[in-house]
């Protein structure tokens, strides 16, 4: 018998206990890192001084047209060469959250564009500061509306964790992989990641299908 | 109050509006008539900034709002400056642009707290003040979509009023509304115009009301002044052929 029920409840604490937790705790960071920072960049990319603005641009299509495996590695084996050097699951945050914050910032951009301009001109027709205009009344409409996107992108993130593996920390993926390489058996522990995955990623999304239904009756 | 000399503005090659020059005096209510791409809304637009001029001077009360003096040359004015002329002017939108993320309390005293530097609750008594007098005290709690359109664009009148503006610019305010809500929204620009200092410079196709209530009426022709007289003159003997075409064929369809 190749499936073993035992070994089964068996592994699945182990697995659970080592690795749900870290891809949890990197997957919420990272979506943190990666929100905050994509909206930095997606107003930067909006900027009216031509340089900066330039420079965003250029900074998000490098992003977005490299691997993140590559960044991870570039992160983690290069940088601490030139005195940045940070353990591996904060190296996997900042890499997660740079990465996806260049998704992030696409997303706030088209979130920016669908307001109407008629709300810049009444903006201006009552003199409101451009900071605070930007605050009070453009981003208050835009974000809700991208928010059901945003969380399509943390689906994604979840599913990316087993990539930190390679600089070595343990996710749901790595922690069934030493259960697995130490008891040389494997159906069990791997299937226990697959159904973690599963199970993060479904409630995640329907959080997200939540979040659409929401936005749709706001305003 | 009001200045254009010489204005010219071009969107690429199509030229809107072509040494332009008209003046508005201070309290008067002017009203620009005309066919549509005539440049009516450019002018108001113009005013409020929301356009540059591509040539010309417009001066606000004295102010230039288009240029700046840098040494002995005029130089287009930059954002900061014409921030600081416009906050005189306030507009009235034909889509009302409320904002509907705020309640219609926010909408009255965001930018009087804000622009104005007036205190919350300065701001809330003059916007209770306000919704009092465009008929809305009980919606001061509303979302603008919770609003019918002409409640909206009462509300957009009283957020507008609420800067304590010079001059207010009213951009086809009601051709966005349901023709019964027309009459209430005019009967309220006509009492404040009637009550008030302000200058107003109203973009209309609602010709009863722009005889009614003006001091001057405008017709626009391809970016040019065709006529400018006094509504009475205008409207029942004007001089020129192609103010009576565009009067008969508007009157035609009302």
């Amino acid at each position: 018998m190749i499936w073993d029920w035992d070994y089964f409840w068996e592994a699945l604490p182990i697995v659970v206990g080592d690795g749900l937790w870290i891809t949890f705790q990197v997957t919420l960071l990272g979506s943190i890192v990666a929100y905050l920072l994509g909206m930095v960049l997606a107003l930067l990319r909006r900027s009216r001084i031509r340089v900066v603005s330039t420079v965003t641009w250029a900074f998000i299509e490098f992003i977005r047209s490299t691997p993140l495996l590559v960044q991870l590695f570039f992160l983690f084996f290069v940088f601490p060469d030139f005195g940045l050097k940070f353990g591996p699951v904060t190296t996997g945050v900042i890499a997660l959250g740079l990465h996806y914050s260049t998704y992030a910032a696409e997303v706030y951009r088209a979130g920016i564009e669908a307001v109407p301009v008629g709300q810049w001109e009444a903006a201006t027709a009552l003199s409101l500061p451009r900071a605070r205009t930007w605050r009070a009344v453009i981003l208050p409409q835009a974000i809700p509306r991208v928010l059901p996107a945003l969380g399509n992108y943390t689906i994604s993130m979840v599913k990316e964790t087993p990539l930190l593996l390679t600089i070595g920390v343990t996710d749901i993926a790595g922690a069934a992989f030493q259960e697995a390489s130490s008891t040389y058996r494997y159906v069990e522990p791997i299937t226990i990641a697959g159904l973690l995955f599963l199970v993060l990623s479904y409630s995640a999304s329907l959080l997200v299908r939540w979040l659409e239904r929401r936005v749709g009756t706001l305003h | 109050m009001i200045r254009f000399e010489d204005v010219a503005k071009r969107f690429g090659d199509h030229v809107v509006l072509d040494g332009l020059n008209f003046t508005v005096a201070p309290g008067e209510f002017v009203t620009l008539i005309g066919p549509s791409g005539s440049g009516k809304t450019t002018i108001l637009r113009l005013l409020m900034t929301l356009e540059q001029v591509t040539s010309g001077t417009i001066h606000v009360d004295g102010e230039c709002l288009t240029h700046v003096r840098r040494g002995d040359r005029l130089v287009p004015a930059d954002e900061k400056h014409q921030q600081q002329v416009r906050k005189r002017i306030g507009m009235v939108f034909q889509q009302f642009n409320l904002f509907p993320n705020m309640k219609v309390l926010q909408n009255l005293t965001e930018a009087p707290i804000r622009s104005l530097g007036l205190s919350r609750a300065e701001a809330e008594a003059r916007a209770h003040e306000l919704l009092d007098l465009v008929g809305l005290s009980d919606k001061v709690h509303a979302h603008p979509t919770q609003l019918s359109g002409g409640q909206q664009q009462r509300v957009a009148i009283a957020r507008a009023l609420a800067m304590r503006p010079d001059v207010l610019l009213l951009d086809e305010v009601t051709s966005a509304l349901d023709p019964e809500l027309v009459a209430g929204v005019l009967r309220l620009l006509k009492d404040i115009a009637e009550t008030t200092e302000i200058t107003f410079l109203c973009v209309t196709h609602e010709m009863g009301f722009a005889r009614d209530v003006s001091d001057r009426v405008l017709m626009f022709d391809h970016g040019h002044i065709v006529e400018d007289a006094s509504p009475d003159k205008l409207f029942s003997e004007p001089d020129h052929e192609r103010t009576r075409e565009f009067l008969s064929a508007v009157l035609e369809r009302g």
